[in-house]
């Protein structure tokens, strides 16, 4: 199999998944006052300080979650919550936000009282600064922007962005699951307020994560129970599953720059190796060529006259594993909202296709989609745009 | 490897079936019998409904997506490959606003002939040859052998031989029905024995586009009320008010509110409807027997279409029973004769021939009913 759909899931790395085993045959709850406890709770808390290490934070402000969308959803919610009853009942959010920041910030709108704001972004993906400071008020309880963009792959000017949010007392929520171990994220340094990490974007295991929160940043929990995270996330810890997270963040990060050398030359020969078989394929996002722009590991492209979706089924059925960058839960292909958020017309956005590289992708696997790719594209040519 | 249930397509072994999945047991056994024949076989949902429920584009009701998942486990099941396919404003269009708008025009159409004629069977079949696939395979209660005649199911209570008659030899030629040698039970029998999760999952009866089978109100929601009178056909008498004319069917008899008794004492029932000037015409049972049959849109599929009057029988409704008829072609146009009264027959269903065989009623051809008398 050729994968290339490594934005969606990345395999685990074998020492985060030695880690997890290793951790899983041993017994305790993190939160028992007994010598079982005490090593569990010992695991948990050497895991937060690498974590904390290796993303410029402080252990304190490490908050384990059970992933991504927990993370921005406790991040959105619980600092929306706690802000309101000081009159601050705004929430800005990029148009191009995943799901699982959009949705909760539009469930706000929708159940909370507040006014909704979607910031803008230019052709390229991003939030231009002049646009934040724009809707910048006294009213905003808290913006959220993501450090990098997981359909094609656009990097935000996330610091700049964050300091203006700080002139104003506003803190700045960045979604950071598809930037860490791609490109540098540190907390501290980004000035932020919030930052979401997930461990399976990054060779870790699925179904667990972490807000990084400052500790003056106040939030509302939205999981009540034994107040096991900082009194803002209750739940038993998931000991060898962050275990298993932390060593993956540490290894993603300090490998970040020779992974990054690697992933951009291999996704700038896959650019490359596209565009002299489908001449006519456009490039979405960012351009390779301005440093820090895009991920490293990120392509998108328009195949004219092809529907992303039938192009995703021909290559599967060669077992070359691709995206059409967005899905809803029934699977329903649905013409991407940030690529019209980009101004792509509805059509243009129905043809695209997403290829991402990981730390497992090597050139065979370039080899095996650009065998693929062209009669896959005269295929779905014929087949035609549906209505 | 030579199947009876194959038809044209299913002569080759090894064929690219796409198999349309609903979520039902009747197109998962389908589904698995493709698998079972040696076909290169991928799964597809059609997704169908357009209730964009929340803010997030492509969000559907919870009712597609739990056919959806069931469709996906399936498929899971069997092995094969899985796709949803957003077919969801072709079918608005083909199937829902045709559906509105043959009521409105006084008509009674059938969606489920429809959906078959534009979406499955086209739009569906058009991209899977265009991507390379050979046959849509369904779980179509019917009959399509290799000599490329189509047939009625086995299971006469379950046959769907009607809804699928508007078909041409063309569409039937990268066609499969599975199921057409076996009843409704064996279907599940076969479900339960292959593991699949959807063998006692209740038969879909309703418009799929209704969801609660409020047929009235879905039209009036789309229509608008529109107060008219309902007359006598004999004296020419107002006997009542309606809400709207598009709301009744030729036959019908329940949901009149007449009131009071007709002079004679028996029932009345709609024996027409008039769009032009609002107005439903009733009268008593008799009244609704008709002996000649007209319909236009003909399409023949059991070899070339006959010269001069042949002997058939004819369905005139999805659950109809056979009559026996003489049936004559003038192009487009298609007669029947009815060798002994009908009653309730409405403009919009099909006029359906079959020649009857022991082997199962051979579907001749259908057109879509303008007139009866």
């Amino acid at each position: 199999m050729a994968y290339l759909d490594h934005a969606a899931t990345t395999p685990m790395l074998p020492e985060a998944l030695d880690a997890y085993v290793a951790t899983a045959r041993e017994v305790g709850n993190a939160s028992s006052l007994h010598g079982a406890g005490r090593a569990a709770r010992r695991r948990v808390e050497e895991s937060r300080e690498r974590i904390a290490a290796v993303l410029g934070a402080r252990p304190s402000e490490v908050i384990f979650t059970g992933g991504g969308t927990e993370s921005d959803n406790l991040a959105i919610k619980g600092v929306y919550w706690a802000r309101r009853p000081e009159g601050r009942t705004k929430v800005l959010a990029g148009a191009v936000e995943h799901h699982a920041v959009l949705d909760a910030v539009h469930w706000l709108g929708e159940h909370e009282g507040a006014e909704v704001v979607s910031l803008p972004v230019d052709h390229e993906g991003r939030v231009r600064p002049e646009v934040l400071a724009e809707a910048l008020d006294d009213t905003v309880a808290l913006v959220s922007v993501m450090w990098a963009n997981n359909e094609v792959g656009t990097v935000q000017p996330i610091a700049e962005l964050a300091a203006l949010a700080a002139a104003r007392g506003v803190p700045l929520h960045t979604d950071a699951v598809q930037a860490v171990g791609q490109v540098p994220v540190d907390y501290a340094a980004s000035g932020v307020a919030a930052l979401t990490v997930t461990g399976h974007k990054l060779g870790g295991p699925l179904g667990v994560g972490a807000l990084v929160l400052g500790r003056d940043v106040a939030c509302t929990p939205l999981l009540h129970g034994g107040g096991q995270e900082r009194d803002v996330r209750s739940g038993t810890l998931d000991v060898p599953g962050i275990v298993s997270f932390a060593v993956a963040v540490e290894h993603a990060v300090k490998h970040q720059e020779q992974h990054a050398q690697r992933l951009a030359a291999l996704r700038d020969e896959l650019i490359e190796r596209v565009r002299a078989v489908v001449p006519d394929a456009v490039l979405n996002g960012a351009p390779t060529d301005r440093p820090g722009a895009r991920l490293p590991g990120n392509a998108h492209f328009g195949f004219p006259g092809c529907e992303g979706d039938a192009l995703l089924l021909l290559l599967d059925a060669q077992d070359i594993a691709v995206s059409t960058g967005s899905a809803c839960s029934a699977g329903v292909a649905q013409p991407s909202h940030v690529l019209l958020e980009m101004g792509a017309d509805p059509l243009a956005a129905r043809t695209s296709l997403r290829f991402t590289l990981g730390h497992t992708s090597t050139r065979a696997d370039l080899d095996a989609l650009i065998t693929a790719l062209p009669p896959a594209v005269d295929r779905a040519r014929r087949a035609g745009m549906s209505r | 490897m030579i199947n009876e249930w194959g038809g044209q397509a299913g002569r080759l072994s090894g064929v690219r079936v796409l198999a349309a999945m609903s979520g039902g047991v009747d197109s998962a056994v389908a589904a698995a019998r493709a698998v079972a024949a040696g076909h290169d076989v991928t799964g597809v949902h059609l997704a169908l409904s357009k209730n964009a429920a929340t803010h997030r584009t492509g969000a559907r009701g919870c009712c597609t997506k739990e056919d959806a998942h069931d469709a996906r486990r399936s498929a899971d099941v069997l092995g094969i490959p899985f796709y949803v396919w957003d077919m969801a404003e072709r079918f608005h269009e083909d199937v829902v606003e045709d559906f509105v708008a043959e009521y409105a025009a006084g008509r009674t159409p059938n969606p489920c002939l429809r959906c078959n004629e534009k979406i499955k069977f086209a739009a569906v079949l058009d991209r899977a040859l265009a991507l390379g696939f050979d046959a849509v395979v369904t779980g179509h209660h019917a009959r399509l052998g290799a000599d490329g005649l189509l047939r009625r199911s086995v299971d006469l209570a379950k046959d769907q031989s009607y809804v699928l008659a508007v078909l041409n030899s063309e569409q039937l030629g990268h066609s499969m029905f599975p199921l057409g040698d076996s009843t409704k039970e064996q279907v599940r029998a076969e479900a339960h024995a292959r593991g699949l999760a959807v063998a006692d999952k209740p038969d879909s009866h309703d418009i799929c586009f209704i969801a609660d089978g409020d047929t009235q109100g879905f039209l009036r929601k789309h229509l608008g009320s529109e107060p008219g009178d309902i007359v006598d056909a004999g004296t020419g008498e107002v006997l009542g008010k309606h809400d709207g004319a598009f709301a009744y069917t030729v036959g019908q008899r329940k949901g009149l509110a007449l009131g009071r008794p007709a002079p004679d004492g028996r029932p009345r029932y709609v024996l027409s409807i008039t769009p032009v000037t609002n107005t439903v015409t009733v009268g008593p049972a008799e009244a609704l027997e008709v002996s000649q049959v007209d319909g236009t849109r003909t399409v023949w599929i059991a070899g070339e279409p006959p010269v001069g009057p042949i002997e058939c029988e004819v369905q005139l409704r999805a659950h109809g029973r056979p009559a026996p008829a003489v049936v004559e072609l003038d192009g487009s146009a298609m007669s029947a004769r009815l060798r002994r009264p009908e009653r309730g027959i409405a403009a919009g269903q099909a006029v359906v021939a079959y020649r009857p065989d022991p082997a199962g009623d051979i579907v001749l051809g259908s057109a879509t009913i303008t007139t009866a008398s």
